[in-house]
């Protein structure tokens, strides 16, 4: 028995047979993956998950991929839930977790979607895959492709820095340089899937795409011992994988996988040099997010017209969330904070999740025994160049001669 | 004229079009002009206080009229005004 049963327009209710579409034709609202959660509640349980692989396809049964399909797999998701003792000490939080999606196969939480974006599409008969991608997005879709031997094509803004382009170019993707910004590739990409026969991850397979966030969640509160946290950090882009989140803790509940009806606060952590989600939520009108030209150092985040924007500004308040955000300068230096309470690198994106999560500790928010969780979302090698640019040479490094004579005049040994 | 770019979700509207001309100063009144023509643009790209819809981008040459005068935006006789619906991303 199929376990998806179609696609449904999350503003108007419209209903859709499964297809590669993400648009309402009727409002233009974002579908949704519907499944026929009758049949899924006699078959889901902690067991049967636990007993399913050590990657996110243990919870293979509320994904959109039937089982009758081979996955595409380089072994994605149940990365560490790390407690984090030393930093939580120093921001006064005795259950702060970190989930450090860094460890995924291409250093970010983009292989979970791409895994089942993918997976999808090579089941529906796709032969090409496709992403409008300035790194990480790229980075998973190009290996990913590579991993199902599919056709695979890139469409990049044509400045993106010469690492990124290597990470990307070395899975040997057709590589499509747009003179133009994140947006303009975007919106090409939005154009061009009329007149392509391709499975553009983020665009008209979006829908299914998506759902492989949930992963996150559902591996959150396993590792919790089948418990949700009072409050989870996540950095917010197009808000996507925000409100996926979510579901996710819907359907933990609907299943019965968790114990309590308590919805975690989710609170969402953008870079002010990008936060159209943040000044809406700050705004009278949190339901009109208003494009702006991004002008961060966290470019994997930096999505001046988020789509989902709305979605997020809702959920954060339904749920006592809030959005935050936070300058450039603390973004380098939750990066830091991070690398020398937890020894976890992260990129700029993380390192705003971090300030964020920094920011609203040292503003009171939490008393101090929540169990508070950040999203860790990316490693920190993919951004190496912004510590760099800001002295990243350790304050503590001196250089010797290879004698012990200038060893100990050089060196303090305390 | 200005040329309209329909997305495929609209071009039932616009009896399969993938381009209509219009006359129209500004993009408000393109707008009313594609929806005299092919009745139905109206509702689908304005909500009910005559703004774009949430879901709706719209680009006057390239640039998302968002960013600059919105439905006031001056529309030129070889302007091209293309429709995109808004929800994708993420990179």
């Amino acid at each position: 028995m199929p376990k998806l049963l179609g696609l449904r327009c999350r503003e108007c209710g419209a209903e859709y047979e499964l297809q590669a579409t993400h648009v309402c034709e009727m409002c233009f609202g974002p579908l949704d993956a519907v499944y026929d959660e009758a049949a899924l509640k006699k078959i889901v349980s902690r067991s049967r998950i636990e007993q399913g692989p050590s990657s996110m396809w243990r919870y293979r049964d509320l994904l959109p991929v039937e089982d009758s399909v081979a996955v595409v797999t380089l072994g994605e998701g149940f990365t560490p839930l790390v407690k984090a003792e030393r930093l939580g000490a120093e921001l006064g939080l005795r259950n702060l977790y970190l989930k450090n999606d860094s460890m995924n196969p291409t250093n970010s939480f983009k292989d979970r979607v791409v895994s089942v974006a993918i997976s999808w599409a090579r089941a529906h008969g796709f032969e090409t895959i496709a992403c409008a991608s300035t790194g990480n997005l790229a980075n998973a879709v190009a290996a990913y492709a590579a991993r199902a031997g599919l056709e695979c094509f890139v469409f990049i803004p044509i400045d993106l820095e010469p690492a990124k382009v290597a990470a990307i170019s070395v899975f040997d993707p057709n590589l499509v340089a747009v003179r133009g910004n994140y947006d303009d590739v975007n919106r090409l990409c939005s154009q061009l899937i009329e007149s392509t026969p391709w499975a553009f991850c983020n665009i008209n397979i979006r829908p299914f795409y998506a759902e492989g966030s949930k992963t996150l969640t559902f591996e959150t509160a396993e590792q919790l011992g089948w418990r949700l946290p009072d409050e989870i950090i996540i950095p917010i882009a197009s808000g996507c994988q925000f409100v996926r989140h979510r579901q996710a803790a819907r359907e933990l509940m609907e299943y019965g996988l968790v114990r309590g009806e308590r919805v975690p606060a989710f609170t969402g952590a953008q870079a002010l040099g990008c936060a159209p989600v943040y000044n809406a939520f700050h705004s009278d009108t949190p339901d009109r997010v208003l494009p702006v030209k991004p002008n961060t150092i966290a470019k994997s985040i930096a999505i001046g017209n988020p789509s989902d924007g709305v979605y997020v500004n809702r959920i954060a308040r339904e749920t006592g969330g809030v959005v935050e955000a936070v300058t450039e300068e603390e973004i380098v230096e939750a990066i830091r904070l991070l690398a020398r309470t937890e020894g976890i690198f992260t990129e700029t994106a993380g390192g705003v999740t971090i300030g964020v999560l920094a920011k609203l500790a040292r503003a009171g928010r939490w008393k101090g025994d929540e169990t508070v969780v950040a999203y860790v979302t990316g490693h920190g090698l993919k951004t190496a160049d912004v510590l760099a640019s800001a002295n990243g040479h350790s304050s503590k490094r001196v250089e010797i001669e290879p004698t012990m004579k200038s060893f100990r005049e050089k060196v303090s040994i305390s | 004229m200005a040329q309209f770019r329909i997305p495929g979700p609209l071009r039932r509207l616009s009896d399969g079009q993938v381009t209509v001309a219009v006359e129209a100063s500004d993009l408000a009144s393109a707008i009313e002009a594609l929806d005299a023509r092919y009745p139905g643009f109206r509702d689908r790209l304005l909500d009910e206080k005559g703004e774009l819809r949430q879901f709706v981008n719209v680009y006057l040459n390239d640039e998302d009229v968002r960013l600059g005068s919105g439905l006031q935006a001056k529309v030129g006789e070889r302007d091209e005004i293309s429709i995109v619906p808004a929800v994708a991303g993420g990179r």
